[in-house]
Parts: C-alpha cells; structure tokens; sequence
C-alpha cells in the first residue's frame, strides 16, 4: 500500500491569548489517502477549521502557533517550509474552498479577473489562454452560459452559483488535494445537493484528494470515505464513513449520532431527542483526562479516564477511538459479566 | 371548534426599488404571495421552504410585526389585521415569537432577569416583587440557572442565550408561539436539548406553535402538520407523516430527495433518486 498522501502526526496548535493559551488542536493525527475524501466532523470550536489551516499554513499568526507535530504531504513537512515554499504548495498541489463564497471572492472583481489571475500566477501562459481554461473550468463546474458568466461581478450570482465559482478557482491548480471548509453550510438544501454532487465528481475526475469539513452528519455520509471525528481539539474517533455510521465507538459519535432529528422517523414527533447534556469544555483550560468525560455517561467507572487522558487507539483495523469505553467494549463487558 | 389562529390569503408585497439617491420603485415582488393555513390549540404547525420563500415574513405577518399587504389574520376569534395601539399589544400577550439569532435577538446592554421581565413590565403584569419571582420560575422552566439573573447575555452560549429567548417569550403566558427557526444556530448537541425543551413546555402549557424552519429533520420531529413553502405559497401541506412518506407536488418530493442522510449505505440511491427529480426545483 502505498504512504498516504497527507499525514497529519499529533499537530498542535495553540493560540496565545490575553486570557492564556488557548489549546485549539491539541493533538490531532489524521491521514488522507490519494483521491480520496476524508470527513471532518465536530461542532462549533472544536478546532476543525483550525486544523484545516495549520495544514495549509494560514492560521493568523500571531496570535496562533503551531507549537508541535507534523503536517507530511506527499513526503514533506509543510509545518517546515518557508512562507515562499508554502505558497506555491498552495497554488499548486493543495486548494481550499470556503463556507461563504461571499466574501472569499472579490466583491470588486470580475469572476474573468479573478479566475485569469489564478490562472496565470501559477501556470504560464497568456491571458487569452488563461480565459479560454476559465470558461472550461466554470462549464465544468456546472455554470451555464460560461463565456457570458466569466464577465460578471459576484454579486449578480447566486450562493451556489457563486461556491461553484470558488470550486472552479480552487480547480484551476489542479490540485492533489482540495479542502472544503463547510462548502454548503451557507447554501439551501437543494443547491447543497448539487454541490456535494459536484465536489464527488470532481474528484472522481481529476483523481483528487479531499478533506471536508462540516457539523452536519448527513453531508459525511454523503461525501466521505473516510470520517474524523472532533471533539474539544482532538481526534475522538476515527473509521471508514460505512464502519463509523454503523459501529460508532465514541460515546461522543454515539451521542451525535443519537441527538440527530431523523428525516425518516414517522415516530420522532412523540419521542425526544437524546440531548447531549451541558457543553464542551472551555480549550483556555481543558480537563486533564478525557475531555469527553463530563459529558460522557460512562465516565466515573474506576479507571479513572476523567483523570487520565485516553490514547487514541485502533479498536479494529481501521477504527480508531480515544476513549476507554468504546461501544463494543462496553458490549463484551456486559457479556463476560456474570449473571 | 374553531382553530386558535386562521390565516387567509396573507400577502405580504415588497418594492424593489433602483437609485442610490432618488430611490424609485421599479417593480413589486409578493414574499407571501397568499398563504392560507390554520392552526389549533396547542398543535404544531411545521412551515418549512427555502431561503427567500416566504416563510420568516408569514411568521412576522401573523403577529403584526410586519403589516400585511392584504388578507385575514384571526386569532383567537379576532381580527388582528384590523388592530393597532392597545387593542393589539393586548393580543400579543397570547402570541409570542423566538427568534432565530439568540446573538441578536438580546439586548445586550439588559440582565438577563431584565430580558425576561421586559414583557411583564410592558404590560404591567404583578409588582416587582411578583416579577421577580415569576422570572425565576421561568429561568427555571426552559433550564436555566436563576442564579444568574444579574448576567448579560454575552456570557453565555447559543443554547442558554435560546433559553434566555424562550423564557422571555413564555413570560406572559401565551397561547401561541412562533419559532422562527430557533435551532438553526446552535450545534446538534445543544440544538436536541432546546427541541426537547419546545416540546415539553408545549405538553406542560397547551402551548401552539408555528415552527418556521429549513431544516426539515428537525421540522418533522415537532411537528404534527406541515406546510411547504416556495416562492411566496404554500405548495403542500397536511399531516407530518403523509407529507414526508407521500409527497404530492414534484418541489417537496425533490427538496426531500436533497436532506443528506447520515447512512451512507444508502447515498447512491438517494443520488439517484435527486436525478430522477432534476428541475423540480430551479437552479
């Protein structure tokens, strides 16, 4: 088997406050294999953003820093290079599409700007044949009339006319991999439909690796191959999207999974949802053991795990989990108890 | 018996208008382009669409928080549409309205004790020592600890600002609420804590709701009938379970087909189906 294209090794990121340290990715390993698309899951501040730039070298800095792991691409640790050297990785092997197409696209500028810009920073070639690329790139991503759209403004496009912009701009690289920072959170239901659609064709097509980060449970199931779990600056749980959906772990999935209104369920309107009580811990001072733990109705058995932070460890081939009372565990527990 | 609330042929127009100093109407655009529905005591009514179809300004049109252009607004028997000044404040002791943004919607520069005295006092409900204690009550009602009244609300999360909101609008007791989408900003977690929350307070209180959201899981797990909008109408409703298993009209079926479901065993044929549904809905 060949190595992974990106492998991220207990990636540390921290932000150095007036209030004190804040721990936003506070150990985090994942790996994306070539073409395909790894889930980035978790709620609000749970660090999945941040560790989408630290990859990429774009956390504000100050005040954030990466104050330890790996970030290896294809064989190089990106946390190593110059600014010079993280640039062109940028332009030319990693992309990275935002939420609001808004505002990461110029308000001022003319998608034809935009994209010939893009297009000639990294690939040298003139400008005729930089808009002819720009008006493939905007047919392949779905936008009809390209050659007339490439003259107008953002503004005059739709929300999901205007993220299929940003998909083609992030295209025009060919990158090796493209990261998705809640691609559809902005757009209606329909229209992220066709989005995520797009974004798997693409990849199909153009043999692309994929990070996709996003709270919504259901656009993992959707796009990802591979799913990680966040929670309070960790990886909690990791597998693949079939193995995670149907043997979740952590009590955390578990409960995510659980606090889910379910689209299908004629008997949801009598029932309650199964909350997840309280909330995450404040990252300016997270506990010292399981940082799921006071949320967790497991936790406080004997083996100390509020104390004793657990280990991310692989349960099955493939599934990783950071607790010391993942499901099948607690299963075979109460089997081998005797009766 | 007749329902708590009856809404008829509500129209709501807007005017576009062109110039950046000589504004001038070009054209007229119905947000609510005739919505008929009713709602009984103590049910909830799922309102659900897109973004721009309407829904928030039929919310905003049946409490008068926006005046509708033309069309019937009884609740409680009364006309509210031909209300104004008092006669109107007095009604809206009964119907009440939780806001999407819990960020936005408190007044940050209020305790939270004050936000959710705020309706008592406007209507002169009870002396301050009755109000005093009634907030308590309701602080401790939607799960918040009253020992924080003296707190503003920037101390506190999404969920417990949502709490906040919630309180305030159950100060006076209403008999109708409109939700106008109270979840979509808060995490999962936090967001089934407050769904079961909207759910109890109604079996407690007899409470009606009109829940407004785009979310449609989450309008199926509190609602007993739906209505789904699109530009301006109501193009389907009817009970929750027939509109979800048996949609009619080509624009639900396809807005179901797009909610992604957390199976993925069951992506490629829920892709399919999405195709097969293709220009139901506009791009």
């Amino acid at each position: 088997m060949s190595a992974p294209l990106l492998e991220v090794r207990d990636l540390r990121t921290h932000f150095f406050t007036r209030e004190g340290v804040v721990r936003a990715v506070d150990g985090v390993s994942l790996s994306v294999d070539r073409g395909r698309t790894l889930g980035l899951v978790g709620e609000s501040g749970c660090g999945k953003s941040v560790t989408a730039l630290s990859i990429i070298g774009l956390i504000p800095k100050p005040p954030a820093r990466i104050v330890g792991g790996e970030v290896i691409f294809d064989g190089r640790d990106l946390t190593k290079l110059s600014e010079r050297e993280l640039e062109d990785v940028r332009g030319e092997r990693i992309a990275m599409i935002f939420q609001d197409p808004m505002t990461s696209l110029n308000p001022t500028l003319t998608i034809e700007t935009q994209l010939v810009e893009t297009i000639r920073r990294h690939n040298d070639v003139s400008k005729r044949e930089a808009r002819r690329r720009g008006i493939e790139l905007l047919d392949e991503v779905g936008i009809p009339n390209p050659d007339a759209r490439i003259r107008d403004y953002p503004h005059h496009l739709s929300g999901g006319m205007r993220q299929r912009v940003m998909i083609a701009i992030a295209l025009s690289c060919e990158p090796d991999l493209l990261i998705a920072d809640e691609p559809t959170t902005a757009l209606d239901v329909t229209v992220q439909a066709q989005v995520l659609d797009l974004l798997d064709e693409l990849r199909r097509e153009h043999d692309m690796a994929m990070i996709v980060i996003t709270h919504d449970m259901g656009v993992i199931a959707e796009v990802a191959d591979q799913v990680a779990v966040m929670y309070a600056g960790q990886i909690v749980e990791q597998a693949s999207a079939v193995e995670l959906f149907a043997r979740p772990e952590h009590p955390y999935t578990e409960a995510l999974l659980g606090a889910l209104p379910q689209l299908e369920d004629a008997a949801s309107r009598a029932g309650r949802l199964t909350a997840i009580p309280g909330r995450p811990p404040s990252l300016l001072d997270p506990p010292e053991g399981c940082r799921f733990a006071a949320r967790c109705p497991y936790a406080g058995e004997p083996d100390g795990c509020a104390e004793h932070p657990p280990e991310l460890r692989e349960l099955r081939p493939g599934h990783l989990v950071r607790s010391e009372h993942p499901a099948s565990e607690r299963a075979r527990s109460r089997e081998g108890a005797p009766a | 018996m007749s329902a708590l609330l009856e809404v008829r042929d509500l129209v709501k127009r807007f005017p576009v208008k062109r110039g950046l100093f000589f504004e001038r109407t070009v054209d007229y655009v119905d947000a609510v382009a005739g919505v008929s529905f009713d709602i009984a005591a103590g049910e909830t009514l799922g309102l659900v669409g897109e973004s721009g179809s309407g829904k928030s300004t039929t919310g905003f049109c049946v409490l008068q928080l926006m005046r509708p252009t033309s069309g019937s607004v009884r609740f409680e028997g009364r006309e509210l549409t031909e209300l104004s000044g008092e006669e109107l404040r007095r009604v809206r002791r009964n119907a009440q309205i939780v806001f999407q943004d819990p960020y936005s919607s408190l007044d940050p520069r209020m305790t939270v004790g004050n936000i959710v005295a705020e309706p008592l006092v406007v209507h002169g409900v009870g002396t301050r020592r009755d109000r005093r204690a009634r907030v308590r009550e309701l602080l401790d009602v939607v799960g918040f600890d009253p020992m924080y009244v003296n707190r503003y609300p920037h101390e506190f999360s999404g969920g417990q600002r949502q709490r906040i909101g919630i309180a305030r609008a159950l100060a006076l007791s209403p008999r109708l609420i409109v939700c106008d989408e109270p979840v979509s900003a808060l995490d999962v977690s936090i967001q089934a804590q407050i769904i079961n929350l909207l759910k109890d307070l109604q079996a407690e209180f007899g409470l009606a709701y009109l829940f407004i959201a785009h979310d449609l899981a989450v309008v199926r797990s509190v609602s007993d009938r739906i209505a789904v909008m699109h530009r301006g109408r109501i193009v389907e409703s009817g009970p929750a379970k027939q509109v979800y298993e048996h949609p009619q009209v080509a624009y639900t079926k396809a807005l179901l087909a797009s909610v992604p479901v957390p199976d993925p065993g069951r992506m490629q044929e829920r892709k399919a189906e999405r195709r097969r549904l293709q220009g139901a809905v506009a791009m």
